[in-house]
């Protein structure tokens, strides 16, 4: 996907709270407040109709799903009854919610176990794919964002702003493929497909569901290295998309701080350019960093579908992909919920955050 | 035109400084606006290579050098050479040619996709903008809850509930696009909404449907096609990654994002049978992302 800071619902949410018309401190944090608690409110409401909406959509008979062709029709009627088929629209929807409140997605074709037990097995390798990609991203993007907005028009400039279109442009899965061959085929520099070697799948009980810090907290330390071997190589490739866009936007937001007058003043007293940039300019955009952060991680997450299925990693996005692949509906709905509810989490997080880092909005 | 002669030529014309006609102010806007979109040379690349797809996907029987469907089981995964500059992929098909004949299809979901997203998020946007109200709340909150989803997901969710297939991949990806296009509508029409003309054809009778089709509507097209250029290479990478997984235009079809797919089996031995389509996909989005980026710069200063 091309991020391009527009999309996304955080300027959204932003712009709700900013309508609020101050009138005394503990009014307004309250009616932000309550906007904000609003904005969540219709954002999942409108995410619980899309998936109720998108499960309706199935061309497939959710009963004959069940039951099987050969079925009299009396089974059919009663499971016809019992999946509430038979109510009005709106008691299903609400049937729906209920249930999805309840953690309840119904049973996976392909494992048969519980939908919500599977997520909760598989999402944790996703959450530790994608932070490592963002830390990644956020030691590249950031440094090189800053050069180039100091050097702008210089080479350095145009070399990370042809590297970050690059990024944006190369289909994630090619980049695995691409990488698999050169880095673990080729040059055998890093570990092979899925999470840790195989002599070390299953060795310890999950704690965190992180392997990284499970296998410290266990004293692994070569089932560490092992997973930090098999880590590296997907969260890289990963993380590039997300490395371009940190970097493009911090270079814009450099662009907007070197241009103030203060920047000005502070070398005109005759202080380097290394401790302007870093020291005076630098924390001012911290703040704005922070929405592009949560958006990123928000796209990491989209990523890891494809990025999963390339390395054979055990997370959320195969887990979807075989489910989308044997048409089961369960898997798909609640992968879609599960991302869905990560995004808004994210979009609030970051608001509030740039509601406490932002003196101005206090 | 005698008016341009009498001047002395069309780039004195073009860069006069008191213009005589809203032709001449309308030529020079876009002369002045090429000029610097030509200085930039990642611009001219992007625009050169979404040349080059148009004219393969126009010219693809004359550029092909063998049948792209054409199986020939004693010339399978051939290493790229003077005959198959490509290689051949494992039925023994030229995969230069299949990748010529793909951009018939890359272009092809572009343009379907841009077609029904571009159309929808117009008429949601100025509905929305114009009307004002409830309606503006309710539609943009629909926007809302749209842009804050993936749009990958969202598309997967929609082809597993459509079914898998080129024609329900494109719905899929339009019904995922519309969202920017609607706000950005939206916006354009505000700004128009309370303009003295608007008034006049409203006091003159015209009916909101009409304001909305014929006044408003042209004002956001120019801005809605610059949206949808920048998100282009987007639409080409989900198309690919949808194809990847298996939910999008089904083999024997030279899809790029199909052809990765099949190819990712012989990834170890053949390298050139995933290779080359992700290279393809790796130009054509990069052709688009250049191409955007650099009529954002023209168009939007700000920026």
């Amino acid at each position: 996907m091309a991020p391009d800071g527009t999309a996304g619902a955080a300027p959204a949410v932003a712009r709700v709270a900013e309508a609020a018309a101050p009138s005394g401190r503990a009014g307004r944090l309250l009616r932000e407040g309550g906007r904000q608690a609003a904005a969540v409110a219709i954002s999942l409401f409108g995410l619980l109709a899309i998936t109720f909406f998108i499960g309706r959509l199935l061309p497939l008979d959710p009963v004959v799903a069940i039951i099987g062709d050969d079925a009299p029709q009396s089974t059919y009627d009663m499971v016809f009854k019992e999946l509430g088929l038979d109510r009005p629209l709106w008691e299903q929807f609400a049937l729906y919610v209920a249930k999805v409140a309840q953690g309840d997605f119904g049973n996976a074709l392909n494992t048969s176990n519980r939908v919500a037990d599977d997520l909760r097995r598989v999402f944790p390798a996703t959450v530790e794919l994608a932070t490592v990609a963002l830390i990644i991203s956020l030691l590249l993007g950031i440094p090189f964002g800053v050069i180039a907005a100091v050097h702008r028009g210089k080479l350095i400039d145009h070399l990370v702003r042809v590297l970050g279109l690059i990024g944006y442009s190369a289909p994630t899965f090619w980049l695995g493929l691409m990488g698999l061959v050169v880095f673990y085929a080729m040059l055998g520099w890093v570990g092979g497909p899925g999470r840790v070697g195989i002599a070390y799948i299953d060795l310890i009980e999950p704690r965190t569901g992180l392997l990284l810090i499970d296998s410290l907290l266990e004293n692994e330390p070569e089932m560490f290295w092992s997973a930090v071997e098999h880590i590296i190589l997907p969260a890289s490739i990963l993380g590039y998309a997300s490395t371009a866009y940190i970097a493009r936007m911090t270079r814009s937001f450099m662009l907007e701080q070197l241009s103030q007058e203060y920047v000005i003043t502070a070398r005109v007293k005759g202080l380097s350019r290394a401790r302007v940039v870093w020291r005076h300019a630098f924390p001012n955009i911290m703040v704005q960093l922070v929405t592009v952060i949560a958006l990123a991680y928000a796209f990491l997450l989209e990523g890891a579908v494809l990025t999963e299925t390339v390395f054979a990693w055990p997370g959320f996005g195969r887990y979807l992909t075989l489910g989308l692949l044997s048409g089961d509906m369960n898997v798909v709905l609640a992968c879609t919920l599960l991302v869905g509810l990560t995004f808004i989490v994210l979009n609030l997080i970051s608001d509030v955050l740039y509601r406490l880092l932002d003196p101005r909005t206090r | 035109m005698s008016d341009i002669a009498a001047r002395g030529g069309v780039r004195t014309w073009l860069l006069a400084e008191s213009v005589t006609s809203p032709a001449q102010a309308r030529a020079q806007k876009f002369y002045l606006g090429w000029r610097r979109f030509a200085s930039n040379p990642l611009a001219l690349i992007g625009l050169g290579i979404v040349v080059v797809l148009i004219l393969m996907a126009i010219f693809a029987p004359l550029l092909a050098t063998h049948d792209p469907y054409a199986q020939s089981l004693d010339r399978r995964l051939l290493a790229p050479s003077a005959a198959h500059w490509l290689g051949t992929d494992e039925l023994g098909r030229d995969i230069f040619s299949r990748i010529i004949y793909g951009s018939r299809i890359t272009l092809m979901i572009v343009l379907l996709v841009a077609l029904i997203a571009a159309p929808l998020g117009l008429l949601i946007g100025t509905v929305a903008g114009y009307v004002g109200g409830w309606t503006d709340v309710a539609l943009m909150r629909t926007t809302d809850v749209f842009l804050s989803f993936p749009g990958l997901i969202l598309a997967l969710a929609f082809v597993a509930a459509l079914g898998s297939g080129l024609e329900n991949a494109i719905i899929a990806i339009a019904l995922t696009a519309w969202p920017p296009i609607a706000r950005l509508a939206r916006a354009e029409t505000l700004t128009v909404r309370r303009a003295d003309y608007i008034a006049a054809v409203r006091l003159a009778g015209a009916s909101p449907l009409r304001i909305i089709i014929r006044h408003v509507m042209p004002i956001c097209i120019p801005s809605v096609i610059i949206r949808i250029t920048l998100n282009m290479a987007g639409i080409i990478l989900t198309a690919a990654g949808l194809g990847f997984l298996g939910l999008g235009a089904q083999p024997p079809s030279p899809e790029w994002g199909a052809m990765l797919s099949t190819g990712r089996q012989y990834m170890l031995g053949s390298w050139w049978l995933a290779a080359m389509p992700g290279l393809a996909i790796l130009i054509v989005s990069l052709g688009f992302n250049l191409l955007g980026d650099a009529l954002r710069d023209v168009l939007d200063p700000r920026g």
